[in-house]
């Protein structure tokens, strides 16, 4: 068995045009198949973090370093589905076939078996504007997964959807990666929903981001309701929640002024 | 019943208008070569109507053929435009240039080095092409930009990016350009015709006028106005019925509110 991580982030800086120093100095290993959570305060530099694995952005100084010698497939959910509103539902999920030269013809069956996957098998000639933002959701999830991604990552993606669906959401998302076996990389403002999902949790400091608390919570299993009743769950959200609120108590984010 | 009502009252509305006109003409005594009352306008319609009709599909076929010609030059040049930026750069600032002369100044000099038919041509088309060009140019770089960084993720090319994402953004921004460069187009055309005036053997509708003004024939010169507003009508419910047909499926235009 192979115990070095997927990736790593050693020593990652980064800051923006505007001077904004975003990340310093972040240290983060992630192991093949856990279900990370990483949770702070707005503007912490957790989607640049993301960003930065994804290959969108590039550190200003630090490596990032894969397991093998290049970055496995990446699947990516963003706050916002991000479909294409022009697009039906099945040729959203096509487009990372697509824009590898793979035909309508023969990407169909990944389709279908992607859209199964997240329960709209029976919605492929639907448009975008004809399903609810859950919905929306489980396309975008869906697109993500068509590649058979060895890496999901996901940007706060149910942040904007009401309680009910995003619980629903989070089951679906724990059925999915315990039938892919996917490595997911997870970015939220709540301590609950990370409690709830994640095999381990990091809490990251006001920006520049660094990672204040790495805490483990348990091998990723298929957790139904009941575990939020559990000890190991309040347990996780009473010390997920002190971290955050410490880093809460912090002085304001100031701006880069070292020369 | 509100359809109905929606329907009735601005038809309504209208014939009370030409009625309104028809009265104050009869009972005001005004000579037709002053204003003409629309019973002899639509008299004239028919009475000319071989000429005028002829003169019509000339201007139409005329602006159509203008807007064919911006609209195929203008997209080529926006697509060109967002993938080399140093091209943008140097050629807006000289499409600018040209929007903002007015047509009416340019279109004499234009007489001078071509054609008549040519010329007016010519005109329809500048003044048709910006619009298009600039709409489309805009389009193509409002492209959502998560959707930049999903093609980027995936490692589409330029071109895939182009075909598959910012091409179809750009659609409803060159549509609605499109229907401003419509009525441009028409304007362009009747402009040069007027400029080209007697001296040309342009047979458009703007010859028209200028011919019947010369001949004091008024109610002839209403009834090339008239139809030069239902040439400029039908331009834009032609492409108002291209942009809805293009985007009834997906754009947040097309959605019925209720």
């Amino acid at each position: 068995m192979n115990l070095a991580p997927l990736v790593s982030l050693k020593n990652v800086s980064k800051t923006f045009p505007n001077g904004v120093q975003a990340l310093n100095e972040l240290h983060l290993d992630i192991a093949a198949g856990e279900f990370l959570s990483l949770v702070g305060p707005s503007g912490c530099g957790k989607s640049t973090a993301l960003r930065m694995i994804a290959g969108l952005t590039s550190p200003d100084s630090g490596a990032i370093n894969w397991r093998e010698a290049a970055a496995p497939d990446i699947g990516y959910v963003f706050q916002d589905p991000t479909l294409m509103p022009w697009a039906t539902i099945f040729e959203n999920v096509w487009l990372p076939l697509r824009l590898r030269h793979v035909s309508r013809a023969d990407a169909a069956p990944a389709i279908h078996e992607a859209l199964s996957r997240v329960g709209l098998a029976d919605f492929t000639k639907a448009f975008p504007r004809e399903l609810s933002g859950g919905m929306k959701m489980r396309v975008s999830i869906a697109r993500a997964l068509v590649l058979r991604p060895t890496l999901l990552l996901m940007d706060e993606p149910f942040a904007a959807l009401d309680e009910i669906t995003r619980l629903r959401l989070n089951h679906d998302l724990l059925a999915l990666q315990a039938e892919l076996g996917m490595t997911v990389l997870f970015v939220t403002h709540s301590v609950y929903e990370s409690a709830f999902l994640s095999s381990r949790i990091c809490v990251f400091s006001q920006r520049p981001g660094r990672i204040v608390q790495d805490i483990p919570v348990a091998p990723p299993s298929l957790r139904d309701e009941s575990y939020r009743a559990s000890s190991l769950y309040i347990e996780t959200c009473k010390i997920a929640s002190q971290a955050l609120e410490s880093v809460m108590n912090e002085a304001a984010p100031q701006r880069a002024t070292q020369s | 019943m509100t359809n109905v009502f929606d329907r009735l009252i601005p038809t309504l509305v209208f014939i009370a208008l030409i009625l309104g006109w028809e009265g104050a003409v009869r009972l005001a005594g005004i000579p037709s070569y002053v204003l003409p009352a629309p019973s002899l306008i639509a008299q004239t319609l028919v009475k000319d109507w071989a000429t005028l009709s002829a003169s019509l599909w000339v201007t139409l076929r005329i602006t159509a053929l203008a807007l064919a010609l911006a609209t195929s030059i203008a997209v080529a040049l926006a697509i060109l435009f967002a993938q080399w930026r140093w091209l943008e750069r140097s050629f807006f600032p000289i499409a600018v240039i040209l929007q903002v002369t007015p047509i009416i100044a340019i279109a004499p000099l234009l007489l001078v080095y071509l054609e008549p038919g040519a010329a007016v041509l010519a005109c329809a088309f500048l003044v048709a092409f910006f619009p298009i060009l600039s709409n489309t140019a805009l389009g193509l770089a409002s492209a959502d930009h998560n959707l930049r960084d999903l093609f980027d993720l995936y490692g589409a090319s330029r071109w895939q990016e182009m075909a598959l994402l910012r091409l179809p953004s750009a659609l409803p921004y060159f549509l609605g350009g499109l229907r401003i460069a419509g009525g441009l187009a028409l304007i362009g055309a009747i402009a040069a015709e007027i400029a080209a005036g007697a001296a040309g053997q342009g047979a458009g509708l703007a010859y028209r006028i200028v011919e019947a003004g010369y001949r004091l024939n008024i109610p002839r010169m209403f009834a090339a106005l008239v139809l030069i507003s239902v040439a400029g009508v039908l331009i834009y419910v032609a492409l108002e019925g291209v942009s809805r047909l293009l985007l009834r499926r997906w754009h947040e235009s097309s959605r019925t509110r209720g």
